[in-house]
């Protein structure tokens, strides 16, 4: 029996961001072998990162990034996985998935393991509904459908822009919550993919995570974290705290829940605090900025809100700190690069 | 994390019955009712006695005790069909109200373990909400769960519940029109878990499992908007889902939260989605005009209770809905009666 080839074969990318090594992949074989792989490598670039066989890849170490982006390449961060985004400029697929490398194949409570490409092209696919919420959850999904009371008027739904998934075992908490619960491990699998309502923010997390290029692509930037910066592990916060911001006024869906992966290793909570620690201060003001952030009805595109979203940036929480300045310096930067790497199409 | 203890003579369960033999439901439920206090309501279209069986600690209610209670004004108030159980609000004195329709038993998780709605809702009254900031990793009160990274701990306190909208497995609360699509569509998925809905955000408030805490929202339970031919099916029902938004409302400008998630019941098969197809709902249009509506609908800073807001509510549909269609002027009316006669039934002690 001739199996139907895998869905979005050449319309998908997935980008790995990676400093020790792919092992991981073996796993991921059944799963991820038909699809074009982009390898960020970040830290030493003299070193060599083998592949498993069978993969079909391109790899970029720093030495890659700078050629290709020359100045621009300060926008992109070293040492931290936050250097995944330039897989995301690079790529020419209208779709991406991301995950890390400590991440492998979750099983349901069936016992089968679960192909979380499937579920996030599943998820991508179909609509959100960030209008008004659905007590049962997405209403696309088979089994599943609009509650009574649902006004038939928004169920049509919107584009889904982002699919968020999750993680059994090492769950994503903060230093503070690892210190005091070391023990802790995600054992509850939720059945359920959920669309995030309009004007409600979430922590973004990007372990495990797809998105459509086409349609929020650009905002999908990670900051500037790591090596000479004050802060780390708030890369994936702030894409999405700004894609967020630019999906709700742009009218997608950004959904959460399904498909879990199993997260294997536990990084260090002291090594963590010292990263995150400015970030728990300054994630005080950050919130309330976003919260209240409105972008003007002339930015139509994802670039112009981006950008008008880095000048907010700049203006307000500048006065937070001096980082956020070079930050909003670096979204311009990175919003150039994007449009540089990625002209825009002849209709 | 903490341990949720629960005061038996803190809750009310509050049943409104619309078929005269309970003993089946009132079986099946009493592992998990018992312990409490039960106000069961007869709808006042009912003829005859109900068959309830023994056992229970309960006070039942019927049409004479609504007309000697509520009097005149039960020509604007209407308790038949689905709204009786509001008459069980009115008289209950606990903090915490549980209501299940009468066609409904308890579910059993994935684990074919038969669960306890009435100590979840319980638990998820007595919890904290947040509904500022979405966790994605659901409730993150629950034991095995927590906030996530990214999530500002400025807002990890939560703020009180106020309401606890539970889910329903077989039958779920589909409206006609997709039922009558989907004959076949059941609901067999078990989702394990509650969240807050967030602030801002409406919803579809299905009156068919519900908890409340009626000291913060009590009032906001109302027995407002009906159809002209509201029955005795949900499919033909819209008080819950008209009340609902205004309890979310309430909810939003008072700084309380909504959740809805687990307790699952399950749902009995009762009436044919065709048949509710067949029937004329001038309100399920009008439902869809009033969405806007509730969306953008603010309170003003002196709404300090619940009473409060639904008066204010009550004003601004007049105003604003009033001109549309009369139903929504009489809904009006309907909520200003109703506050009265709460604050009158209350005063009465």
């Amino acid at each position: 029996m001739a199996a139907a080839p895998p869905p979005l074969k050449d319309e998908l990318d997935i980008v790995i961001p990676t400093i020790r090594n792919l092992d991981f992949l073996e796993m991921w074989r059944p799963f991820f072998e038909q699809y074009h792989l982009i390898i960020v490598q970040d830290g030493d670039p003299s070193k060599t990162i083998s592949v498993p066989q069978g993969f079909d890849y391109e790899l970029y170490n720093r030495n890659d990034i700078n050629r290709i982006l020359g100045p621009k390449a300060s926008c992109i961060s070293f040492k931290d996985s936050a250097c995944r985004c330039f897989g995301y400029m690079v790529s020419k697929k209208k779709y991406i998935f991301t995950i890390d490398d400590d991440c492998f194949v979750a099983k349901d409570p069936t016992g089968k393991q679960i192909n979380a490409l499937e579920q996030h092209i599943k998820n991508l696919l179909c609509p959100s509904t960030p209008l008004f919420f659905n007590t049962l959850y997405d209403p696309f999904r088979e089994g599943a459908d609009f509650v009574r009371g649902y006004p038939f008027s928004l169920r049509e739904g919107v584009p889904t822009a982002v699919s968020h998934g999750l993680w059994m075992n090492i769950p994503d908490y903060d230093a503070p919550t690892q210190l005091v619960k070391p023990r802790e491990r995600n054992t509850r699998y939720v059945d359920a993919v959920l669309t995030i309502p309009k004007g409600t923010l979430f922590p973004m997390c990007g372990m495990n995570l797809a998105f459509d290029r086409d349609l929020i692509g650009p905002a999908m930037y990670f900051g500037l974290m790591g090596d000479g910066q004050p802060i780390g592990r708030y890369d994936d916060m702030w894409a999405g705290w700004c894609i967020k911001v630019i999906c709700d006024h742009l009218g997608l869906g950004v959904k959460t829940g399904l498909p879990y992966i199993w997260h294997s290793k536990a990084s260090n909570p002291f090594v963590n605090l010292k990263k995150e620690y400015k970030g728990i201060f300054w994630q005080e003001e950050i919130i309330p900025f976003f919260q209240s952030a409105t972008l003007s009805k002339e930015s139509t595109t994802v670039q112009k809100c981006y950008v008008e979203l880095s000048k907010q940036v700049k203006e307000t929480l500048g006065k937070v700190d001096p980082y956020f300045v070079k930050l909003a310096d670096a979204m311009e930067t990175w919003i150039q690069a994007w449009d540089d790497l990625n002209p825009a199409k002849a209709n | 994390m903490s341990q949720v203890i629960i005061k038996d003579d803190e809750v009310d369960i509050v049943i409104g019955a619309l078929q005269s033999d309970l003993t089946s439901f009132m079986e099946e439920w009493r592992p998990f009712f018992s312990r409490f206090h039960l106000i069961i309501v007869q709808d006042p279209d009912l003829k005859g006695d109900l068959k309830i069986p023994e056992g229970f600690n309960l006070n039942l209610y019927t049409k004479s005790d609504i007309d000697r209670v509520v009097g005149p004004v039960s020509n604007s108030i209407s308790f038949s069909g689905y709204s009786c159980r509001h008459f069980g609000y009115l008289m209950s004195r606990k903090k915490y109200i549980i209501t299940v329709d009468d066609d409904c038993t308890p579910a059993r998780d994935t684990n074919n373990k038969i669960t306890d709605a009435v100590s979840q809702h319980i638990i998820n009254l007595t919890t904290p909400a947040t509904p500022f900031f979405f966790n994605t990793l659901y409730d993150p009160y629950v034991d095995g769960s927590d906030f996530v990274r990214g999530y500002p701990f400025s807002l990890r306190t939560g703020v009180e519940c106020g309401l606890s909208c539970g889910l329903w497995l077989n039958l779920a609360d589909l409206d006609a029109p997709t039922q009558a699509l989907k004959p076949e569509l059941r609901n067999s998925r078990y989702v394990d878990m509650v969240l807050t809905v967030p602030a801002r955000t409406m919803l579809p408030v299905s009156g068919i499992n519900i908890g409340f805490n009626s000291e913060l929202v009590g009032p906001a339970l109302m027995p407002a908007f009906r159809l002209a031919k509201e029955g005795k099916l949900r499919w033909e029902t819209v008080e819950d889902i008209w009340s609902g938004m205004c309890v979310k409302v309430v909810c939003d400008h008072l700084k309380i939260g909504v959740k809805s998630g687990v307790p699952y019941v399950w749902r009995q098969e009762r009436g044919n989605a065709v048949e509710s197809l067949k029937k004329e709902w001038e309100g399920v249009k009008l439902m869809e005009d009033v969405v806007p509506f509730f969306q953008g609908l603010r309170l003003s800073e002196g709404a300090v209770t619940a009473e409060d807001c639904v008066g204010e509510i009550a004003s601004k549909v007049k105003e604003v809905l009033g001109g549309n269609d009369p139903m929504f002027a009489r809904a009006a009316e309907t909520m200003v009666e109703w506050i009265k006669l709460w604050k009158r039934v209350r005063a009465a002690e």
